[in-house]
């Protein structure tokens, strides 16, 4: 059964989920690629405010295509996260909770995830088609100039994902392969 | 006799084969998912295959992009001698490839320096490749390339003493490296042999051959069903989270190569492998 879970997520809710559990993602989440979160620890750097509220925030890593008319967002499925490692930890510790992607993380994200409190979330990747119907409304909200990688806050209603890795570190990259290897 | 064509209706073909393409998942690839989530014993691989067979149903039935990353366009033109072309043909694709990106609602995904990474807007320029062939017709092959996988892909200078086996150790390596990252059941191209432009070249042709489509050499033919056995004993399974369905094929090219050499590359294309050819 799915664990059904409200965004922005507190940190107290982040440290109860566990690596393998399966959420439905309601409320707000924003969208930020490397484009964009390179310019939001340029901010960091310069102590400058962030265009969102980064305190309990869920960042979804896609740059979706194009709305037709009628619809919220086009394709809007997860992009590798590992190009985001560089930039977390500064996200981390600021008050992100949550990050959505797909793919490996590197040690110093897991660290910062077990410190502060965050989990990292696995949306399936190339399913962007079916990912988009559970996207209710969508906004850009800085960076227009960078198109698909604008930073955008989305509405959301049981967006599917998977806890990946938990906020003590365990890692269902890892898990999941031994069982099913053990399995055989 | 030569035959008179037009660039645009080259660039016009190019814009409708980018909006098919990303819409439309290949027959073969659908089979190969399809057979494969059949045979899959570990439940959760299942479900996800289950997940991304609806998906690509929802995208054909919309239409919309099967994925959000709509590629960097990669053109293939097989060109008949007997052929010429009216116009810029350069220019022509570029034309093709920023109108079906546009009408097609499809990613732009394209910045025009490396290092600088200002998006062109309009997905162009497409990686083009121009090949000269026997004949008057001219083969167009569009093929939306995502950039997860390519990020995997790599390309090793082997040694001739290496051989075989060191090719099969490369292969598996490059797979076992990317893990969940290129978004797995994969197809993996291989280009083996020619220089180092040539042996990914090869490779990236690898992955425009259908699935269900051995290499014509028995040799090789065996080799990409070790090498695929290989693989999905690994034990990545769809999307990374365990289980038998890693890769969907491996597809090899082969060509002559230098006595001192033996280069292999590996192209990784996801679940999403896209292309679409038509001829003129």
């Amino acid at each position: 059964m799915a664990i059904k879970i409200t965004a922005p997520l507190s940190r107290e809710e982040a440290r109860k989920l566990r690596s393998g559990d399966s959420c439905l993602i309601s409320g707000v989440i924003y969208t930020a690629r490397d484009a964009a979160h390179k310019r939001l620890c340029e901010l960091v750097a310069q102590g400058k405010p962030l265009p969102m509220d980064i305190r309990d925030a869920v960042i979804y890593y896609v740059g979706p295509t194009p709305a037709r008319e009628g619809q919220a967002i086009g394709s809007a499925g997860p992009t590798t996260s590992y190009r985001m490692d560089a930039y977390s930890p500064t996200l981390i510790a600021m008050g992100e909770t949550g990050m959505i992607g797909k793919g490996k993380r590197g040690p110093e994200v897991i660290a910062a995830m077990k410190e502060h409190g965050a989990v990292y979330f696995g949306a399936i990747g190339g399913c962007g088609a079916l990912l988009s119907k559970c996207v209710k409304k969508a906004e850009v909200i800085a960076y227009e100039d960078l198109g698909a990688e604008a930073i955008r806050r989305l509405e959301v209603e049981d967006f599917p994902v998977v806890v990946v890795i938990d906020s003590e570190g365990n890692n269902l990259y890892e898990t999941g392969r031994q069982s099913y290897l053990n399995s055989k | 006799m030569i035959r008179e064509l037009q660039a645009n209706q080259i660039g016009e073909t190019v814009a409708r084969l980018c909006v098919e393409a990303n819409c439309f998942l290949p027959r073969d690839v659908q089979a190969r998912i399809v057979q494969s989530r059949e045979a899959e014993p570990w439940a959760p691989a299942r479900e996800i295959l289950e997940r991304i067979e609806e998906n690509y149903h929802i995208a054909a039935e919309r239409p919309q992009p099967i994925c959000q990353d709509t590629g960097v366009a990669c053109v293939f033109l097989e060109i008949g001698q007997d052929v010429h072309i009216s116009g810029d043909l350069r220019e022509a694709v570029d034309a093709g490839v920023r109108k079906g990106y546009a009408e097609g609602y499809l990613r732009k995904s394209v910045v025009r320096d490396p290092l600088d990474r200002v998006n062109t807007g309009d997905n162009t320029p497409a990686m083009l490749y121009t090949e000269l062939v026997p004949g008057d017709r001219v083969k167009i092959t569009v093929a939306p390339k995502g950039f997860g996988s390519e990020n995997m892909s790599q390309i090793k200078m082997l040694k001739p003493s290496d051989g075989l086996q060191g090719v099969k150790d490369f292969v598996v390596k490059v797979v076992e490296e990317a893990g969940p990252n290129p978004c797995p059941p994969i197809v993996v191209g291989v280009g083996v042999g020619g220089t180092f432009d040539k042996a990914a070249y090869l490779a990236k042709k690898a992955l425009m051959r259908p699935l269900d489509q051995r290499n014509p050499q028995p040799f090789y033919a065996a080799l990409e069903q070790e090498l695929l056995e290989k693989i999905n004993a690994l034990g990545v399974g769809p999307q990374g989270f365990g289980g038998q369905t890693t890769a969907l094929a491996v597809n090899i090219e082969q060509y002559p190569t230098h006595i001192a050499g033996l280069p292999v590359a590996v192209n990784i294309n996801c679940h999403v492998t896209r292309h679409k050819t038509e001829v003129l």
